[in-house]
């Protein structure tokens, strides 16, 4: 046994060091100058893998704070007759406490609970503590780079999301309130002080943190398509990337194109706040005044907002199907089904993802007609989904799937993308929306197919890759309880909604009881609540998995655990600044030969044997 | 306390799960990593079926369960025209989706249950297949074809805007933070102006009322709504965005500030036989408050809603409105109920710009006033009783000069007194108390011949009228308020002989 992990390991570098390319990588002395300090090695870090950890473990700390956050709000949906007086040592004036002891949560924190909640956990975690993460950890690792094209640029890439989120925690507390009109923050009720008190100077803050955001995406968008097209090691032609590059890759391409729009829409609202301008206001009587503007309109900004928006749900998914792709044919010992469908998809997905952006819109007052070609490209875009899903389901078919924590993670999220992209064939068909849109219907959708998808992607490729990252394994027991309780409690909590959606329930209502049709629901309620506190303390189990294992976990022993094609696994254990120790690598075949002429696995950086004809794909 | 029980007592499960991970895994080092490895693998796998099963079970019993509220069942049926249409499409869309999800699954978990590694198996080397893949485009190609071709022809049939010739009532709904103004368009059946400039706290709408379409419209508690009529509703903002909807009937749609958006709908179902139907399901056939066992049942206190459906500050969800469909001819006794908002809050205040002015209207309803009066006087026995009070009639302050309006009352009086020439009357003057008496008697008396010569100018005779002067003696009201003051300010008829 040994023996094999011994001859394996000096295959691969017996290979690199006959075939690989020599960029005398160590006449330049890169590693001193990088990492020379403390400081320079792990704070402010060039190195494409400490970044990534960066990017991972901030995600990390705000997804705790989001998750949090929605379960509170869920207490007081959930339990409404219950007293919270108990939070209010946590959360002071929020929590409005009557003469008879009993408190509640005040309305306008409900809303800012369910904003910063949205916010965060698309932006903060599934943006950057995903696409952060993976496209850092694994761009340079598997094309065989030795880092990004620009590790300065990468490293501002972090430091200005680290600049965002020390805003946004700030609009936390302030006495306002944070911003409390919708992660979407539609105007006039962003944009006026007047209407609501977290549209004061918690919205300024909440815009002020998303543009240091978007500067982050942008920095790093740039540099991980650059890394792409130019730091290819040889031999690596675009054909034979793992699809977990072509998805970053892409995504990458979707914030570059999409973010700065976002800004814009950003620019204009905060202009109209600040300096007296009409693009998004008219004909607006508030606080016991008409105000001034005139000839702006509110829809604008919604064509701006969701012009980034939509991309921005694919810019959080295709990263999660990139990882997801690699982790399920790794770990079921077979090629990923359809390679070529697979990143024609991704780029039809892509691309479909820019004109669809109104779908979001069928009820906002647009004119109905332009609905309707909105609502064939919408649809046009569940094919290439349907399609990605099929060739999953045929990439487990006749394999040998290890049953490991990041490949049921990967089956989850194929699960979760099957049920929560079958909604959206509901959402996008326009004449169904007009029942659907803002109600439960709509939170299931988004939650299934994006928010828990997601997670999913991201704890398949954290369990996968945490042995590159630290060198040792996560816990497989904790592992699957946090996967199953995962699993169970995502659908408990959002498999509900669709029949509450279905009733005609509102999103975004503190309290059921106003209506006679919304308020005779209590027991689902409470369920959901239930739910999502039960799946809040397993995600804790996560959390105490990974710092556990991050110290105490089982030791890798050999470079290439799973028995993976992909570049990464030739890198050292404990892999330094610059990867590869000696030559970099080169690519002689695609990435997924697995049980190709009976072999179980063939590296990338494997010549063709005598006789054998590239994988036709 | 139970704060730091909980952390606790966390903590300590916390400690215990790790530990038994860890033992767990260790256990399987020592038993012999291929044997731990395999039993786990197979131990997953056969989890995997059991979630299937249980998971797609689930669904369809919850489905189930839910059924009444899925749409278009139950007691959740569309009350409007186009709702079952869109119900439908819903439905046909379940179905679809529902054959794709079971299969998908299916296929998903129990490959991952048969496929799972096992001693001796191998992988199959399967990179692509064109020929499935072509398959499994088209199919999905093909059913988004057919749902979208469904969805188009209904999305324009329902938002198709109405024709000016058609046969349609026209309303507005205005939201602003944290409810609904309705409006509707009162017997000329056009809605007036508005301009948000002149919103103030007695024109919640700007209602402009130079504009007369704005005279009679008027402003609803409650959405009542005639069965059968085809209306279109204008959907205004004043402040933020909010959203018209009603469940029951599948409308929805943005009020946005600047922006009138509509929605065309037309209700099918009265809240009467909408209640006959929700009689016929058990949940509704327990009592509405529960307090009270013999009550009225759930069914008979239903009524079709109004709700805010887009975030619009931190009362979004108390937005409601009691939205009422009735008969037609219930519908027309319902407005003939109806008061305009100008006569009944604008008309004489501030804003009204029609101060100098009266309305055929009101001089036939003065008139009527007057002319009542009068024979309750005439007929009436008792001399107290024999007293009109001159309800309309002014003059400029501390002079005995009428104001303009006051002619119109002065000329029902003549009329009257040409139709019934036996009466006579004293023309009474009365004065508050402030100031001086003296002035205030001399007051009372110019102001009582003033009326009279104005009759004698029209046409009655000089010696019919006797005019008086009583200043502050005969109070009617408390002189302490400045309510009963104006009250006690006032020109009086007494029949004196008729
Ligand atoms: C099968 C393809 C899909 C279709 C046809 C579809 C369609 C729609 C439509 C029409 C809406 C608007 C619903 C409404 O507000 O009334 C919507 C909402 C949403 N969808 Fe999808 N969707 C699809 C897949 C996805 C995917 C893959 C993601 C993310 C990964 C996603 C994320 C979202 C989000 C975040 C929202 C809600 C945003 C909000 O209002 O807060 N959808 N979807
Ligand atoms: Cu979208
Ligand atoms: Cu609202």
């Amino acid at each position: 046994m040994a023996n094999l992990v011994e001859t394996a390991k000096t295959k691969e570098e017996a290979l690199i060091e006959e075939l690989g390319y020599d960029d005398h990588f160590h006449d330049h002395h890169h590693g001193d100058k990088y990492q020379s300090s403390f400081v320079s090695k792990y704070i402010f870090s060039m190195d494409h893998k400490i970044i990534a950890k960066q990017f991972l473990i901030t995600g990390m700390i705000w997804a705790i704070i989001g998750a949090a956050m929605s379960v509170i709000f869920r207490l007081q949906l959930g339990f409404p007759e219950e007293s919270l007086a108990w939070i209010k040592p946590l959360l002071g004036k929020w929590i409005v406490v009557d003469s008879n002891g009993f408190g509640t949560l005040d309305p306008e924190f409900y809303y800012a609970l369910v904003t910063m909640h949205g916010t965060i956990i698309v932006f903060f975690v599934l943006t950057a503590g995903l696409s952060g993460t993976f496209s850092n950890l694994l761009i340079p690792l598997q094309v065989g780079a030795r880092d990004m094209a620009s590790p300065f640029l990468n490293m501002l890439s972090y430091w200005f999301f680290f600049l965002a989120s020390v805003v946004m925690f700030i609009s936390l507390f302030l006495n306002t309130g944070p911003f409390s009109g919708g992660w979407v923050a539609y105007p006039p009720l962003s944009a006026l002080p007047e209407a609501s008190s977290g549209s004061k100077a918690g919205m300024t803050l909440w815009t002020t943190s998303l543009v240091f955001f978007v500067v982050s995406v942008l920095l790093g968008g740039v540099n991980y398509i650059t890394t792409v097209l130019n730091l290819r090691t040889k031999g690596m032609t675009m054909w034979r990337l793992p699809l977990t590059i072509w998805a970053f890759f892409v995504t990458a391409i979707l914030g570059l194109l999409s973010f700065p729009v976002l800004v814009s829409a950003f620019f204009l609202l905060m202009f109209d706040r600040g300096l007296g301008t009409s693009f998004y206001l008219s004909e607006i009587f508030i606080g016991g005044q008409a105000l001034d503007h005139v000839g702006g309109s509110p829809i604008l900004y919604q064509h701006l907002f969701w012009f980034l928006g939509h991309p921005e749900v694919y810019i959080i998914i295709l990263p999660a199907m990139g990882l997801v792709s690699e982790v399920l044919s790794v770990q079921s010992r077979k090629p990923i089904f359809g390679y070529r469908a697979m990143v024609l998809s991704i780029l039809a997905i892509a691309f479909l993802s820019f004109i669809v952006w109104a779908h979001h819109m069928f009820m906002s007052g647009v004119n109905p007609f332009i609905s309707n070609i909105f609502v064939v490209f919408t649809l046009i875009i569940a094919v290439p989904s349907a399609v990605k899903v099929f060739n999953w389901i045929a990439t487990l078919y006749r394999g040998r799937v290890r049953m490991n924590t990041p490949a049921l993670f990967a089956i989850g999220f194929v699960s979760m993308f099957i049920s929560g992209g079958l909604t959206g064939i509901f959402l996008g068909n326009s004449a169904i929306d007009i029942q659907l849109h803002d109600t439960y219907f709509v939170v299931a959708h988004f939650h299934i197919v994006m928010g828990v998808a997601a997670f999913f992607g991201m704890f398949a490729g954290i369990y996968h890759w945490f042995p590159k990252m630290y060198g040792r394994f996560m816990n497989e027991t904790m592992g699957k309880i946090h996967f199953w309780g995962t699993m169970i409690g995502a659908y408990v909590i959002f498999w509900p909604m669709h029949y509450l959606g279905m009733i005609g329930v509102p999103r975004r209502y503190y309290s059921f009881d106003t209506f006679d049709a919304f308020g005779s629901f209590d027991g689902l309620n409470a369920f959901i609540t239930i739910g999502a506190i039960i799946t809040f303390v397993v995600q804790l189990l996560f959390v105490i998995n990974f710092f556990y294992s991050i110290w105490k976990g089982k030791k890798m022993t050999e470079k290439n655990p799973w028995k993976a094609n992909t570049l990464e696994w030739t890198t050292p254990i404990d892999t330094g600044h610059g990867n590869w120790p000696g030559k970099i690598p080169t690519v002689q075949r695609w990435a997924y030969d697995y049980g190709k002429d009976g072999k179980e696995f063939i590296t990338q950086v494997t010549p063709l044997a005598e006789g054998e004809e590239p994988s036709d794909h | 306390m139970t704060g730091l029980i909980i952390l606790i007592s966390f903590l300590l499960l916390a400690i215990v799960v790790v530990q038994i991970s860890r033992i767990n895994e260790l256990s399987k080092s020592i038993r012999g990593e291929e044997y731990g490895k395999q039993r786990s693998i197979d131990r997953q796998g056969r989890y995997l079926l059991i979630f299937m099963v249980v998971f797609l079970v689930g669904c369809v019993v919850s489905a189930y369960y839910y059924k009444n509220y899925m749409l278009g069942y139950g007691p959740h049926t569309a009350a409007s025209e186009h709702g079952p249409m869109l119900d439908r499409l819903f439905n046909v869309t379940l179905i679809i989706t529902g054959i794709v999800f079971f299969l998908t699954h299916v296929a998903l978990f129990w490959f991952g249950y048969k496929y799972r590694d096992q001693p001796g198996k191998k992988a199959d080397f399967m990179p692509h297949d064109n020929k499935l893949e072509v398959i499994w485009t088209a199919i999905p190609a093909f059913a988004m074809f057919a749902l979208v071709i469904n969805g188009l022809v209904a999305w324009n049939k329902v938002m198709d805007d109405v024709d000016p010739d058609e046969d349609y009532m026209e309303i507005e709904a205005t939201g602003y933070q944290f409810a609904w103004i309705l409006r509707y368009p009162g017997p000329d059946g056009a809605l007036g102006a508005r301009d948000f400039r002149k919103i103030n706290g007695v024109n919640p709408l700007g209602q402009d009322w130079t504009d007369v379409k704005n005279l009679d419209d008027f402003q609803p508690t409650d959405l009542v709504l005639p069965k059968g009529k085809k209306v279109r509703v204008r959907i205004t903002a004043r402040d933020v965005l909010h959203d018209f909807y009603l469940p029951h009937f599948r409308v929805k749609m943005d009020a946005v500030p600047g922006l009138p958006t509509y929605f065309v709908f037309t209700p099918n179902k009265t809240t009467e036989e909408y209640r006959e139907e929700l009689s016929k399901f058990p949940e509704y056939q327990v009592p509405a408050d529960p307090a009270n066992p013999d009550g009225p049942q759930l069914w008979e206190v239903f009524e079709f809603e109004l709700a805010c459906a887009e975030l619009c500050g931190s009362g979004h969800y108390s937005m409601k409105k009691i939205v009422r469909i009735v008969e037609p001819d219930e519908y027309e006794a319902w407005l003939r109920e109806q008061q305009s908002y100008y006569l009944t809050s604008v008309r004489g205040g501030s804003d009204d710009p029609y101060t100098e002015q009266l309305f055929d209207f009101e001089l036939e309803a003065r008139k009527g006033e007057f002319d009542d009066a009068l024979s309750a006087a005439i007929d009436a026995e008792d001399p107290a009783d024999k007293i009109v009070r001159l309800k309309y009639v002014f003059f400029e302050t501390g002079s005995a000069a009428l104001t303009a309006l006051s002619r119109y009352e002065l000329e029902n009086v003549k009329d009257a007194m040409l139709e019934n020439p036996n009466i006579e009357i004293e023309v009474g003057g009365h004065t508050d108390n402030t100031g001086d008496a003296e002035a205030n008697l001399a007051l009372s008396l110019a102001r009582a011949e003033a009326v009279a010569n104005f009759l004698v100018n029209a046409g009655v005779p000089q010696e019919r009228l006797v005019p008086t002067g009583y200043g502050e003696l005969v109070p009617v009201d408390d002189n302490g308020t400045e309510a009963g003051r104006a009250n006690n300010r006032r020109t009086e008829l007494k029949i004196i002989s008729q």
